[in-house]
């Protein structure tokens, strides 16, 4: 490809300068898909020199929660839209959420989305298996196979839908332990939510909207804490968004549950009081909350009662949100604005520093998703997976500029902080200067491409 | 001031004369005065004519007539309720009426006046008093009673102010000035 | 005034506005000429996603007697059977040169993205929308209890508003729009408003709603009530365990022959009983509470009419693109004779 003519030569990084997790200047050697040397001075010998200064280093963004529609629904993202808009929001994993057309629920179509995610090389794309098979909460998808395949598949959700059945959710969490895996549940009762178009509470009552309350939410988290405790295996719970939802996590937390939680960017921030627009681009599930809960999530975020930020990614084509609300599909994009939300409602707030925003966007996503060579530190001898962030930079939302082919963010028109400047996935840049630059090229598959993966000689710019 | 309270006072009672006149006595005569300042005129007027002719009942013969719903300018209405249409006991049919409104100008308030009146019911002559004709004319109107002739730019107002509908503190009412727009 | 979309953001003189205008209206109706040129060659739609001939019928009553043109257009559309988009719908109508769009829809807000999208530069009207609002009921049921609470003064309606009056609203108001667009705007007229239904047909959140809750219908009237409006109950809530039977609810919140009965012994001679139509009697109300002198229901159906008269006319006149403030300021008539923004302004 002539564009990968741009960085032909040793292929080989030196980032002069950058706050190495906001600590202090120093420098990093990228060379060969691994940080070659950490420290100060470093000699360029030959690599080309990125000027950091006043940059921050971050380990490569992970997404537990991405929605790439791909396959089937090609109209709303494709795996390469989709993967620039991850690597433009500094991230080099992106989980990708089984709910596509047909549903990933078979080792075939996690390896189809496993291939389209490498041949679109911009960043690792892993497929998220389905916990039942077509997400219908009836009978346990092949979880073993879709384990065992090239996909290499960890992390199991029928996201977009409630395993609702607590006998099937006990036997998912029972059954992934053969292979670590973990279930992933969109925490949603459904008899309390049937028709529910937002959080309810004062602003549904006034907007005669029908409610999505809080409880329906909290009510599975408990049951699952406690299902999770009870055969000993791995919960995560995808997009908590109240404060009562923070609290049975922490408490189950205290009692040594295994159970991590995510939230998303949107419930950092925003409230229910926007419905009060009628614009769908607020529309999601789960809905957005009231500003207690908002805070309460935060604070969470901060102590670690909530482990990590996922995007919950999920680009509609624009027929799907420019209609009545009722009509309207729920989700927001959110690739391309993550890091800028945490660090405003995060970082800005003096909640966190950006140490806990590694943690949180990077090491403990790739912890939960079993990524071996992402969310590793910094460090000489890791795989060079490095987001490059400038914190001072100020930009205004505006989704008709976005790589993503969603249009639906709800912070358009917002002016936020900070600004990916790169990103290096497998060491080589598919995001610089703030640009897409170009992807990484995948080497022809070695037999077990899962076991190779920690290993930068898998792939060649 | 190009007229003052005496000036308002001794037009109103030549206008009043000159109704008697020309009805040749006060039978059949309804006075409809065109809100807001057209009213108030039409009641001094009536109290001018009973004064003159001890028989009639001014408040018998006196009425208002909104014209806001017959006009051909609605979009540059102000929003606001339209005034209450008050037809004297004796109603308008085969009655002379006379529309009362204090300045004439395009002409267009008295032929949406028109159109209100004969909705209502069917006079038989209908005549037009004003207190101030300032020209400018757009339509084929002419007063059959005016108190005076006001040669004026388009570019000015003409304020009428009357202590029933214009009495705030501090500004004198009763009399008619010009004023330049910006 | 662009649009008429809610009474929560209605203004006190807004509001007293309309009421007064409907209150010409209503004389014109009286009038042998029931007719008015005002809204001659401007264009009203009834886009109706969701049936509703009375609605549709006064509305239509209205523009006519406005003299205005009328397109009756019935939008199947529903959330099962998708049919042709808003946006689509709207755009449709924009281009065929609507001046005043009329909506009703099943969907909760569905006015407010035709009057906040650039789909459709039209005035619109909220006819209904889901379990939202519904303005012009709310402003009906104001005009006809003012006309009452000015009768009992003994004073003009026009001008006037609710204050100190007691209103009770019973029954299904977890999905009423009625309800909602009428506890705004009777706390906007300063009347006192009690809400009476079941707890399940509450909504959450009703606790922060300007008015009183109540559970027990007895013990409101009891209080002593100047208005009581009834609202549908619609007998399917019943399988959706919002209460065990139809009988038990009209027992305990209907408004029966016991209750009526009870208004004389309570001294309440005064009080009028209202409901926005169709009832269902012998279940929200029995047919001597429709059928009693107290009953304000003909009424009621009468004076929508001016009020969508009222409505239709403020909306469209006037520069409806300047400022709320703006019209405020020049709601008086005043005596300027100019020629320099308002060339057709004349005497």
């Amino acid at each position: 490809m002539a564009s990968q003519q741009q960085d032909a030569g040793t292929g080989a990084y030196l980032i002069r300068g950058a706050a190495i997790l906001g600590g202090a200047p120093e420098d990093l050697l990228i060379r060969d898909g691994i940080i070659a040397e950490r420290g100060q001075n470093l000699s360029a010998d030959g690599a080309t020199v990125i000027e950091a200064a006043g940059l921050v280093a971050l380990p490569g963004m992970v997404d537990i929660h991405t929605h790439l529609r791909e396959p089937g629904r090609e109209d709303a993202e494709t795996v390469e839209t989709g993967t620039r808009a991850a690597a433009l929001g500094g991230y080099t994993a992106v989980h990708a959420m089984a709910n596509s057309t047909p549903v990933a629920d078979t080792a075939g179509v996690v390896e189809q989305v496993l291939t389209l995610g490498r041949t679109a090389g911009w960043v690792d794309v892993r497929p998220v298996g389905a916990v039942t098979v077509g997400l219908a909460g009836e009978q346990l998808a092949e979880l073993g196979a879709m384990a065992d395949s090239r996909a290499h598949v960890r992390v199991f959700s029928d996201d977009g839908i409630c395993v609702h059945d607590p006998v099937l959710m006990r036997r998912a969490l029972e059954y992934v332990k053969a292979f670590d895996g973990v279930v992933a549940q969109h925490a949603q009762e459904p008899r309390l939510t049937a028709g529910a178009q937002m959080n309810e509470g004062e602003v549904s009552a006034v907007l005669g909207l029908t409610g999505w309350p809080a409880v329906a939410e909290e009510s599975i988290i408990a049951r699952d804490v406690l299902l999770a405790q009870h055969v000993g295996s791995r919960l995560h719970v995808c997009h908590v968004s109240t404060a009562g939802s923070v609290e049975i996590i922490r408490w189950a937390k205290s009692r040594g549950v295994n159970v991590t939680a995510e939230v998303t960017p949107h419930h950092l921030w925003l409230t229910d009081e926007l419905a009060r627009s009628y614009d769908p681009v607020y529309k999601v599930n789960p809905p957005l909350r009231t500003d207690a809960d908002v805070q309460a999530l935060r604070a969470a975020l901060a102590d670690g009662t909530i482990d990590v930020v996922g995007t919950d990614h999920a680009p509609h084509p624009s027929e799907h949100k420019e209609c009545e609300w009722a009509q309207a599909a729920m989700g927001m994009t959110g690739l391309e604005t993550a890091l800028s939300v945490v660090q405003h409602t995060m970082i800005e707030t003096g909640l966190m520093g950006w140490a806990d925003f590694a943690r949180v966007t990077s090491t403990a996503p790739a912890a939960i998703g079993r990524l071996e060579d992402q969310g590793r530190p910094l460090d000489a001898g890791e795989p060079a997976n490095v987001t490059l962030v400038d914190p001072a930079a100020r930009w205004t939302v505006d989704p008709s500029k976005m790589a993503t082919m969603g249009r639906n963010s709800p912070f358009a028109g917002r002016e936020l902080p900070g600004k990916v400047v790169a990103t290096f996935f497998k060491g080589h840049p598919t995001v610089l200067y703030g640009k897409l630059n170009t992807p990484y090229r995948w080497l022809p598959e070695a037999p077990d491409p899962a076991r190779n993966t920690g290993t930068a000689a898998a792939g060649r710019n | 001031m190009v007229l003052s309270q005496a000036d308002i006072d001794r037009a109103l009672t030549r206008i009043a004369h000159e109704i008697l006149e020309s009805n040749k006595g006060s039978q059949d005569l309804v006075l409809l005065g065109i809100p807001r300042r057209g009213y108030p005129l039409a009641v001094r007027l009536a109290a001018k004519i009973a004064a003159a002719d001890p028989t009639v009942d001014p408040a018998a013969i006196v009425g208002q007539l909104d014209v806001t719903m017959f006009r051909d300018d609605l979009s540059h209405q102000a929003m606001r309720p339209p005034y209450p249409t008050q037809l004297p006991r004796t109603g308008i049919d085969n009655k002379v009426v006379v529309l009362i409104d204090d300045v004439l100008y395009s002409g267009r308030t008295i032929r949406a006046a028109l159109d209100a009146i004969i909705d209502l019911g069917r006079p038989r002559i209908v005549r037009l008093a004003v207190l101030i004709d300032r020209g400018h004319r757009e339509l084929p109107i002419r007063a059959d009673h005016v108190g005076k002739n006001l040669p004026t730019s388009s570019a000015e107002k003409v304020r009428v102010r009357l202590a029933e509908t214009d009495a705030v503190d501090g500004v004198p009412v009763n009399e008619v000035v010009i004023e330049a727009t910006a | 005034m662009r649009h008429l979309l809610s009474t929560e953001d209605l203004s006190l003189s807004n509001a007293v506005r309309i009421l007064d205008t409907a209150e010409e209206m209503a004389a014109v109706g009286e009038r042998e000429v029931k007719k008015l040129p005002t809204l001659r060659g401007r264009t009203v739609v009834n886009l109706f996603f969701e049936d509703s001939t009375r609605t549709r019928i006064s509305f239509e009553a209205a523009a006519k007697r406005l003299s205005a043109d009328v397109i009756n257009f019935a939008a199947k559309g529903s959330s099962v059977s998708k049919g042709e988009s808003l946006k689509d719908t709207a755009q449709t109508l924009s281009a065929m040169g609507a001046d005043a769009v009329v909506i009703r829809h099943w969907a909760s807000g569905a006015p407010h993205r035709l009057a906040a999208t650039d789909w459709i530069d039209a005035a619109v009207i909220n006819a209904g929308d889901g379990t939202h609002e519904h303005p012009t009921q709310a402003l009906l049921d104001a005009f006809t209890m003012r006309r009452h609470w000015s009768r009992l003064a003994g004073t003009p309606s026009a001008g006037a508003d609710l204050t100190g009056m007691r209103v009770a609203i019973a029954g299904d108001v977890l999905h009423s729009r009625v309800a909602r667009s009428n506890v705004w705007l009777l706390r906007t007229l300063g009347a006192e408003v009690t809400l009476v239904a079941p707890p399940t047909l509450l909504p959450i959140g009703v606790e922060k709603w300007p008015c009183t809750v109540s559970y027990d219908l007895d013990e409101t009237l009891a209080k002593g009530v100047d208005a009581m409006m009834m609202l549908r109950v619609q007998g399917e809530r019943m399988n959706a365990s919002f209460f065990p039977t139809t009988r038990e609810y009209s027992r305990r919140w209907g408004f029966d022959d016991n209750r009526l009965r009870a208004l004389d012994g309570l001294g309440l001679k005064d009080t009028i009983i209202m409901h926005p139509g169709p009832m269902n009697r012998g279940l929200e109300i029995s047919s001597a509470a429709a059928d009693s002198p107290r009953s304000t229901v003909l009424a009621q159906v009468r004076n929508g009419v001016s009020i969508r008269m009222a409505a239709l006319y403020l909306l469209l006149s006037g520069d409806t693109r300047e400022p709320a403030g703006h019209a405020d300021n020049t709601r008086f008539h005043t005596a300027e004779n100019t020629s320099a923004h308002a060339p057709k302004e004349s005497h």
